[in-house]
């Protein structure tokens, strides 16, 4: 079996949590997410369809939802980056006997709000929501959807039927929205006592009565904290953008090659801005035309443009599944995806170009960003960055400095200052080190001692 | 009276990483001997049940050579000296 590479984080790093059907990876990148850092594989052999990073209340913790075929599924986590992961001897996440019920799979942890650090969430197959008050030492059945007289109409989708995607609402903590597949949306307004399902006007391409009330495959909702009350919504078939906090939905795909798709994510500075994959075809459900292309609305569903550079444009018959994109919270943000053929993409400008930042993974099928820590500045990059222009003007200025200064200084009193610090053959290191080009991280660094050294020739 | 429980790759770091476990109660049938080994390591547990009790799906028991799924599941009568397997499905992809 393959060893498990481990990754060092610091904090203003970027990581990623890569979740296949065969274990976890992560990846690690500082704020420039140029490079990347591989950790992994964990669990390998378990399929891990659900991780989050909790960053709340000084906490550094992953969370990873790991399930076997053989041996079930449980709630696993890693204060250290994964290097040690808990395995608990209970399993932590289980129906309640009287129910009946016993877990398939673990879909989604969620972080409860900001102000709620000891509050997550956990959506599971068969569809249930499970809650945690206590930072996830002990996680309960949410009764009221469990007992809900929909519960028993829910059909399974191609994935199961699995309550897939939780959103507490950032404004009002007696609200939270519900997915699942194949059951449609849900919402509390009473803090998870009682549900209403929230789809009018959101198609069944697939039942007899196209407008049901419930029994939508919806395969991905998302929301901005800024505006909470607009929701946007990817269906199986249809993307669909609500005003209203859900009560009811107006269609949005205009310009997209198909409406049918599984990934959606919302910009974490722009509540206009949406990020897709659209899929082509119920049945043949892979990239159309063969081009990769991420769409991108601005404009909250008002119009939708293609995001290709960088991404393959021919013969790329991928599918990205519903877990499988998320975004980052820097600015430029960086917007991720990874494929069912284990590719793993990152753009670190909002979409405008994308990387491969991984590939020959097995098939993913979560993939989370997080910014850990506080968020450390982009390093300079690029002709016009005014922070790489400086540095490289401070460093011209530190070389024509120490030229001058070698000039003026007469041999003679430069050899003896010289041999103090150690003999010739070591000497001629430091300017060796000079010329080699260092880490784009450390060239900044490097110049500063230059400027001194210089400033304090001049001097003399 | 013993029986002794062969204890699959996964399943040995809730036995202490032991591959064979002998359980000195006096089980009749496979249920009460599954529930001796949970007493003596109960991370075993719900790896090979669910949470209602029943065997995983994909998880075979054997008393001796004899699958319990045709024998009477959990209510299958185990003896003195018998070795209860627990063995993974040949499953997956």
């Amino acid at each position: 079996m393959a060893a498990t590479r481990q990754i060092t984080v610091k904090d203003g790093d970027v990581v990623l949590l890569v979740g296949t059907m065969k274990g976890a990876f992560l990846l690690r990148s500082n704020s420039a997410r140029e490079r990347w850092e591989v950790g992994g594989p964990h669990f390998p052999g378990h399929s891990v369809y659900a991780m989050a990073y909790d960053g709340r209340a000084g906490r550094r913790r992953l969370w990873a939802g790991t399930g076997s075929m053989h041996w079930g599924a449980v709630l696993r986590t890693s204060d250290d980056f994964g290097r040690t992961w808990t395995n608990p001897e209970a399993a932590n996440v289980r129906f309640p006997t009287e129910t009946g019920v016993s877990l398939k799979q673990i879909w989604k942890i969620r972080p409860g709000r900001s102000q709620e650090p000891e509050t997550l969430y956990c959506g599971v197959e068969p569809a249930a929501l499970f809650e945690s008050r206590d930072g996830g030492e002990t996680w309960n059945l949410n009764q009221g959807l469990h007992d809900h007289p929909h519960r028993a109409l829910w059909q399974p989708g191609g994935g199961g039927l699995c309550l897939h995607t939780v959103m507490p609402d950032p404004a009002n903590r007696e609200r939270l929205t519900v997915a699942i597949s194949t059951g449609g949306v849900y919402r509390s307004d009473d803090g998870g006592r009682s549900w209403q399902p929230r789809n009018q006007g959101v198609r069944a391409e697939f039942m007899p009565d196209k407008y049901p009330e419930f029994g939508q495959c919806v395969h991905k909702i998302v929301l901005h904290p800024s505006n909470p009350q607009r929701l946007f919504l990817q269906n199986h078939w249809g993307l669909y953008r609500s005003d209203n906090g859900g009560d009811s939905w107006q269609d949005i795909a205009r310009g997209v090659p198909s409406d049918f798709g599984f990934c959606m994510v919302m910009h974490p500075h722009d509540p206009e801005t949406v990020y897709i994959v659209p899929i082509e075809s119920d049945e043949f459900r892979c990239t159309p035309e063969g081009k990769l292309r991420v769409y991108r609305t601005r404009d909250a569903g008002g119009s939708w443009e293609a995001l290709t550079r960088g991404l393959p444009q021919k013969d790329a018959l991928e599918t990205v599944l519903r877990d499988a994109m998320s975004v980052d919270h820097l600015n430029p943000a960086g917007v991720y995806f990874g494929t069912r053929s284990g590719q793993v993409w990152g753009s670190p400008d909002g979409g405008a170009s994308w990387n491969q930042i991984l590939g020959g993974l097995p098939p993913v099928v979560s993939v989370e960003a997080a910014v850990i820590g506080e968020p450390k500045p982009a390093k300079a990059r690029g002709k016009s960055n005014p922070a790489r222009a400086k540095a490289k003007k401070a460093r011209s200025k530190a070389k024509k400095a120490r030229a001058k200064a070698k000039k003026a200084r007469p041999k003679a009193k430069r050899r003896p200052a010289a041999r103090k610090k150690g003999p010739a053959v070591r000497k001629a290191k430091p300017a060796g080190g000079r010329k080699r080009r260092a880490a784009p991280h450390k060239r900044r660094a490097a110049a500063k001692p230059r400027r001194k050294a210089a400033g304090a020739r001049k001097k003399k | 009276m013993a029986v002794a429980f062969m204890i699959p790759g996964y399943l040995r770091q809730f036995t202490a990483g032991s591959n064979r476990v002998v359980s000195d109660a006096r089980p009749a049938t496979v249920g009460e001997a599954l529930a001796a080994l949970w007493a003596l390591h109960p991370g075993v547990r719900d790896r090979v049940v669910t949470e209602q009790g029943e065997v995983r799906p994909h998880v075979n028991v054997f008393v001796g050579r004899e699958s319990i799924r045709f024998t009477g599941g959990l209510g299958t009568p185990v003896a003195d000296g018998d070795e209860i397997w627990i063995v993974p499905a040949v499953s997956g992809g």
